[in-house]
């Protein structure tokens, strides 16, 4: 079994006080870093684990700090983002829920690396429940000398607040995430200026995902080199997948980056394989934003290679026959569910949580949903699956944020290789049109 | 189009305003107490059920700002309630992942057994239904939530949903 570096204790009865926390090593990190580093040699750590960032992009978290501007007489923040709506990905929730201290020590840590004396964790107004446990998780950490002013004796001050969100997925996108934290609607920003430059109230700021914060500790506590031992290639270190669909064990998983796709999907230790007995026909495996891919694309490369878990290989091919890791989303299809109600099913979301500043994205998502919508109902037409095509394409790369790529991908991939079952939708109207479950359960 | 509804809201209450305080002490820099928004929002329509432009315009009074950068704000989140709903809104995660484990079937349940479609409420005034998108807990699919808690209801079958109504109308 694969050693874990962030859910090792999410099983220890009562991991979610401080008190247990501490007594498995908890707060390691926060003394090692606060009595023998600098906030420099903190970074360097960091940059030596490799660690990409986990929210979706995967862009290297120690790069990121280091563009963090330091202007004389300005305050710098760090945000954690906890957005968590990812169709597919619920990760940061199971992480919040049993480790709130292994994302409060990572808040500690970053926010002293960076030279932040306010953070704030962003959390999706929906998880109302994990944003009780996190305040409380951080009550105790500050009555224990980890919050607070001049903490370890150090001299440094840091206050952790957690803010709530109102229901809205676009307040994932960081520029978004910041304009809501301000009090207002969630409207991404055009960039530059990028957060690092001008972010909270226009001073420097990060943001970051829970689970990237998380990964912190173990890199502090190991070290940065032994972190990036771990995984394959430029995907260091292990990766939380959040495992649903048509699975027998879906959950959330730690993985080494670099492990079979088909072990994931296979073995015991992971999802125990496709439910009911069936066999599997596809996969959405970064969340419902990357390219979907036929069973045996997900298992094998187009070039014949095992898929592995990782940024690399999941992107092997481009979108021809490849896809991305996204959030770490991984979303199993059985044979018997329906492509074209689940790709509706996507565009509905994408036109629903578009926030409307850019007319691609705004009318190409309800444009597309339309189609869609009409095609799952029997009444579509054969240039209908055409236009699709076209108009995901008009929408992609002209928007002001990567949510119309996001609402884009998932059309065009999906007709990209199961363009049959959208035809049969048109030729076997009737058919189409009895109410139909996406997988007729 | 989005409409406000208007009503004559008493005054908020010093145990709400005591409340309200909480949020904004110590966590935002100075001038910047906009920030509390949500989480006042938030707070009063734990209080009240739902937003109407009286306590909205409370809320605008309460925290220095426009009417209308409250009523921005309460449009364009989902979680806000522009109108009133049931004591209990059954939230049901709508999306892929959720139906592929029969999302949709919990839906079209609990439209027969309350007796009402998406958004509106039993005569009773106690229950309200809609589909919501994707509340992250897409691997103990199906889900529901209930605020002002937001309790997540996971593993959902027809026969659990039926147990929750019961045990709400007893409450
Ligand atoms: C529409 C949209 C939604 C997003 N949602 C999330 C989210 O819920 N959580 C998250 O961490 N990142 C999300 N992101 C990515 C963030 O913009 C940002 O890249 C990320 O928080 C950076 O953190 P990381 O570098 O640690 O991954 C989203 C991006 C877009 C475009
Ligand atoms: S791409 Fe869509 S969500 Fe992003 S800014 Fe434009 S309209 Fe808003
Ligand atoms: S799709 Fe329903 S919780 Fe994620």
């Amino acid at each position: 079994m694969a050693q874990k570096l962030l859910l090792e204790h999410d099983h220890v009865p009562d991991i979610h006080t401080f008190d247990v926390y501490r007594g498995k090593g908890g707060y390691r990190a926060v003394e090692k870093a606060f009595k023998a580093m600098s906030p420099d040699e903190v970074l360097e750590e960091v940059k030596k684990s490799g660690l990409r960032g986990r929210g979706g992009a995967g862009f290297p978290t120690g790069m990121k700090w280091s563009f963090l501007a330091k202007p004389e007489g300005k305050p710098r923040y760090l945000v954690c983002n906890a957005d968590e709506s990812e169709p597919g990905t619920f990760k940061d929730r199971y992480l919040m829920t049993r480790l709130p201290h292994l994302l409060i020590e990572g808040m500690i840590v970053s926010s002293f690396a960076l030279g932040a004396n306010t953070s704030y964790i962003y959390v999706r107004g929906e998880m109302m429940p994990q944003i009780r446990i996190l305040e409380k998780a951080i009550a105790e950490a500050k009555s224990a000398g980890f919050l607070g002013k001049n903490i370890l004796g150090s001299g440094y001050d840091l206050d952790l607040f957690v803010q709530p969100g109102g229901g809205a997925y676009i307040c994932g996108e960081e520029t978004a995430l910041l304009e809501s934290l301000e009090g207002k609607r969630g409207n991404p920003r055009i960039k530059p200026p990028f957060p690092a430059i001008a972010g909270l109230w226009g001073c420097p700021t990060v943001v970051n995902n829970v689970e990237s914060i998380a990964a912190v500790v173990p890199i502090i506590n190991d070290g940065g080199d032994e972190y990036a031992k771990r995984g394959n290639g430029k995907s260091t270190g292990t990766k939380l997948i959040s495992a649903s669909g048509n699975l027998v064990k879906p959950g959330v998983y730690e993985i080494e980056l670099g492990l079979p796709v088909e072990e994931f999907i296979y073995s015991e230790e992971y999802c125990g394989g496709i439910a009911n007995g069936k066999k599997l026909k596809a996969v959405v495996a970064g969340g419902s934003s990357v390219p979907i891919l036929p069973a045996n694309l997900i298992l094998k490369t187009a070039t014949g290679n095992p898929r592995l878990m990782s940024y690399e290989s999941l992107s092997d091919g481009g979108f021809q026959t490849g896809t991305m890791l996204g959030s770490g989303g991984f979303i199993a299809f059985d044979e018997d569910a329906c492509i074209v109600r689940n790709t509706w099913n996507y565009t509905r979301f994408y036109h629903h949580e578009s926030c409307g500043q850019c007319s691609p994205c705004r009318e190409g998502t309800g444009w597309m949903e339309k189609v869609l919508h009409r095609l799952e109902h029997g009444h579509g037409k054969m240039s209908d699956i055409d236009l699709l095509v076209d108009v995901a394409r008009k929408i992609e790369g002209n928007t002001i944020c990567p949510l119309g790529d996001a609402a884009a991908w998932p059309v065009a991939s999906a007709i990209r290789h199961f363009r049959d079952e959208f035809e049969w939708h048109v030729t076997h109207a009737n058919e189409a049109m009895e109410r139909n479950y996406v997988n007729g359960q | 189009m989005l409409k406000l509804t208007e009503t004559k809201e008493a005054k908020f209450s010093s145990e709400l305003i005591a409340k309200f305080n909480a949020v904004l002490n110590g966590r935002y820099p100075t001038g910047k107490q906009k920030a509390g928004l949500l989480p006042i929002l938030h707070l009063v329509q734990a209080e009240y059920g739902w937003l109407s432009s009286g306590v909205m315009d409370q809320v605008a009074e309460y925290l220095d700002i426009k009417p209308i950068e409250v009523y921005e704000v309460a449009t364009f989140y989902t979680m806000f309630f522009l109108e009133p709903r049931g004591k209990y809104v059954f939230e049901v995660c709508r999306t892929g992942p959720c139906c592929l484990v029969g999302a949709e079937k919990i839906m079209d349940h609990l439209e027969k057994s309350l007796g009402v479609k998406e958004g509106e409420v039993t005569s009773d005034g106690l229950f309200s239904w809609r589909g919501v998108e994707c509340l992250a807990a897409c691997g103990t699919a199906p889900v529901l939530q209930i605020g002002p808690e937001y309790t997540y209801y996971e593993h959902l079958t027809e026969e659990k949903v039926d147990e929750l109504i019961k045990e709400l109308k007893n409450k």
